[in-house]
């Protein structure tokens, strides 16, 4: 299993330890993930804010170098993957796009390259039975509601994640490390993170529903596979407390994390420490 | 379509050909409106777009809070029963806002993409710091968050350095042949 693995401006930022999480996970999974070499950014929201064509063009580029190395692309930041696999579609159903994006990248791309998601590639091609006769530890009934957000299952017929309504991928991983995955009703709801620094009220308001959402579904922790979910939830959590009146501390953790727990690789390894709400209360009972 | 070409026509005909999404078959259904996230917040909902682009809206509409509250979260899209992806019709409202200067300063989130893709420009990846500080100095919200910083340097959530190792060619040339001008980020 060989991939070129494109890791996304957030790794080396907010999201360092989703980075650093998926790729001890990888290892231990025999997972070979090849960073593509001279990657750039996306463009991410701000881009297709914009403009149509530099949003197909920054991603087209990176899949441009993936392809030379000849391997499906996998990526672990939700957004990345969006807008990747939009630029895919972009370029594949438009001549004039296709066109454009060639004038400002100086080469033709055709879309053709595969992008998957970490947890797609631990489903699909690792697949639960190996992982299960990996893992060391249990997550011990630990109840958590798995939050899908929206860039991993929106738009559905462009990125073909999972069901867009009621995904079920990370659940399937979280109940086969022996967690509790919760049924509850704002999976994919959105966090607001578009608005973090513009409408920071706005966007504290949403992550603060989600929270308090997953607080009444008695879960015990939140898992995420996107940054911008985990920063809303997790980082703006001291302002939702304080807009909203929420109690206890929600941990938000990225399912790699929980897996690499349950594979036995040690804390510091999987980014834990990073986390701005403190994890200690379900780490305690992993094991 | 037309992405790039004079616009001349009325602003629903503008935005069909930069988005390449067609708004006619529309059954007023409200699914989008319903199933929205920003609704709550927002006077213009995702329908009542629709329907006054229908009815011949003119630029007046670029002004409405919609188009720069929407989320891009595509519930609107996902859960239409004709397929219209409003999301990416509030993209081209939201660059002809731009062009036609009708952005407002409250949640400025024209020049928060400034600052954010002026970074990818010059790094070829986006360096938050800077880009939070050209965010903050430009719409005045300097003290927003600042007792965040110290614990987001502390856990290694901030990167203090700016981001190396992309190829910064490809990247400037994207942005230089971009449609405005050399280096211009609209
Ligand atoms: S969901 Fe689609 S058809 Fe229904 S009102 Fe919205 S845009 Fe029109
Ligand atoms: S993409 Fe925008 S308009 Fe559509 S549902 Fe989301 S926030 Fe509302």
């Amino acid at each position: 299993m060989r991939y070129a693995y494109y890791p996304g401006c957030s790794s080396h930022s907010t999201a360092r330890d989703m980075h650093e999480s998926a790729a001890a996970v990888a290892n231990k999974l025999g997972i070979e993930l090849v960073e593509i070499y001279g990657w750039s950014c996306c463009g991410a929201t701000s881009a297709h804010q914009t403009d149509r064509v530099l949003a197909a063009a920054l991603p087209s580029s990176n899949l441009l170098l993936a392809r030379d190395m000849g391997l499906d692309t996998v990526v672990t930041c939700a957004a990345c993957y969006n807008r990747m696999k939009v630029a895919n579609r972009e370029v594949k159903d438009s001549a004039e796009i296709r066109c454009m994006v060639a004038d400002r990248v100086g080469k033709e791309y055709d879309g053709s390259v595969a992008v998957r998601h970490i947890i797609e590639i631990l489903l699909e091609d690792v697949g639960l039975d190996k992982i299960k006769k990996a893992l060391k530890k249990s997550l011990n009934g630990l109840k958590i509601a798995c939050y899908y957000g929206c860039l991993l299952v929106r738009p559905n017929d462009v990125t073909g994640f999972d069901d867009a309504e009621n995904p079920t991928s990370m659940d399937k991983l979280v109940n086969a490390m022996g967690g509790e995955s919760l049924e509850w009703p704002y999976k994919v709801e959105c966090c607001g993170g578009g608005l973090n620094l513009t409408r920071t009220d706005v966007a504290v308001r949403l992550s603060g529903s989600i929270i308090d959402m997953a607080a009444r579904a008695g879960a015990d922790c939140i898992a995420v596979a996107c940054p911008m979910c985990q920063a809303s939830l997790d980082l703006r959590q001291s302002d939702i407390k304080k807009e909203t009146g929420l109690k206890a501390d929600m941990p938000v953790v990225y399912l790699t994390q929980l897996l690499g727990l349950c594979l036995g690789i040690p804390l510091n390894e999987l980014g834990l420490n990073r986390l701005m709400v403190s994890p200690a209360n379900i780490i305690k009972q992993i094991c | 379509m037309k992405i790039n070409g004079t616009r001349k026509s009325n602003l629903k005909q503008t935005v069909e050909e930069l988005s390449g999404v067609r708004i006619d078959s529309c059954l007023k259904c409200m699914k989008c409106t319903s199933g929205c996230s920003v609704a709550k917040e927002t006077k213009m909902h995702p329908s009542e777009l629709i329907g006054l682009l229908k009815l011949g809206a003119g630029d007046e509409i670029l002004k409405s809070d919609l188009v720069w509250m929407c989320l891009s979260c595509e519930i609107c899209y996902g859960r239409c029963p004709m397929k219209i992806n409003t999301a990416s019709l509030i993209d081209a409202l939201r660059k002809l806002a731009v062009e036609r200067g009708t952005t407002t300063r409250k949640g400025n989130a024209p020049l928060f993409n400034k600052a954010f893709l002026g970074t990818v420009k010059q790094y070829g990846r986006s360096y938050d710091l800077q880009m939070i500080m050209h965010y903050k100095f430009g719409s005045g919200s300097l003290m927003q968050d600042t007792e965040k910083f110290p614990t987001m340097l502390r856990k290694g959530k901030m990167a203090l350095l700016p981001p190396y190792g992309a190829k910064k060619t490809v990247v400037k040339r994207i942005f230089d042949t971009s449609p405005g001008g050399k280096g211009k980020i609209k």
